[in-house]
């Protein structure tokens, strides 16, 4: 899926990353633990949580992770948006539940890793 | 090359700027991508274990054409049992630290799966060596 369908999908703002919406991502994780997001082998994925935090963001950078999408009408802070910008992130934010939001994207095609 | 940083304990700010900037190195250096996720995830790791559970730390990151040597030493409790420590699941973590997505007993396993090799050291309220290294 492109992320501009992902952010249609989730009636999400875009506050990182803009001009990076014809991406394609293939796969998406749903996960508050940064520990579990840091065990997955797989990198082509969008990270859907309700953490909302610096770590959040690093995490994504280790793991080799384009994407996140925070759920639960959470807002990134300016911290979080600079650092993500640094790393060339795309930032989606969402007023949707984890779980609404996961299966508004299963159901749209985003595969699951497991 | 050599690198060191410091790390501060309780700090979760800047927890992962050590690992970030190794992997821009990295990066510059034309390494696999694959391996290059490896290393920073292992060194994240150890990271987040110094700000979550010791008072400071040091890394202190070697690399030359072969291999990355990554030295995560701190100064804090310590582990009174690496072998259970090593297992997954197993956590002392405080409640803050869980709060920040973290403190779920996978750090040390996730660093074993994710070196070539791996060495700890611990002395109870000294604190902890962890030696990693991952070959090119």
């Amino acid at each position: 899926m492109k992320l501009k369908e992902i952010a249609a999908v989730l009636n999400a703002t875009i506050s990182c990353g803009a001009d990076k919406l014809e991406e394609e991502v293939e796969m998406g994780y749903s996960s508050d633990l940064m520990s579990d997001v840091l065990t997955l082998d797989t990198d082509n994925l969008i990270l859907i949580t309700g953490l909302v935090n610096l770590q959040a963001i690093r995490t994504a950078e280790m793991a080799d992770i384009r994407a996140i999408v925070f759920v639960r009408n959470k807002k990134a802070t300016e911290q979080m948006i600079e650092l993500a910008g640094e790393n060339g992130l795309v930032i989606l934010e969402s007023p949707y539940s984890l779980f609404k939001s996961s299966g508004l994207l299963f159901q749209a095609g985003l595969k699951p890793i497991y | 090359m050599k690198l060191t940083f410091t790390i501060q304990g309780g700090d979760f700010t800047n927890a992962g700027h050590p690992s970030s900037e190794v992997k821009k190195v990295l990066k510059q250096l034309v390494i696999d991508g694959k391996t290059i996720k490896n290393i920073v995830i292992a060194l994240y790791e150890a990271e987040v274990n110094v700000v979550a559970h010791a008072w400071k730390g040091t890394v202190t990151v070697e690399i030359d054409e072969k291999k990355i040597t990554m030295l995560v030493e701190d100064e804090g409790p310590g582990i009174p049992d690496i072998a259970l420590a090593m297992q997954a699941g197993y956590s002392t973590a405080s409640k803050k630290v869980r709060e920040m997505g973290f403190g779920a007993g996978m750090g040390l396993p996730n660093i074993k799966k994710n070196t070539d090799e791996l060495f700890i050291e611990s002395e109870v309220d000294k604190g902890t060596k962890v030696k990693m290294i991952n070959y090119f």
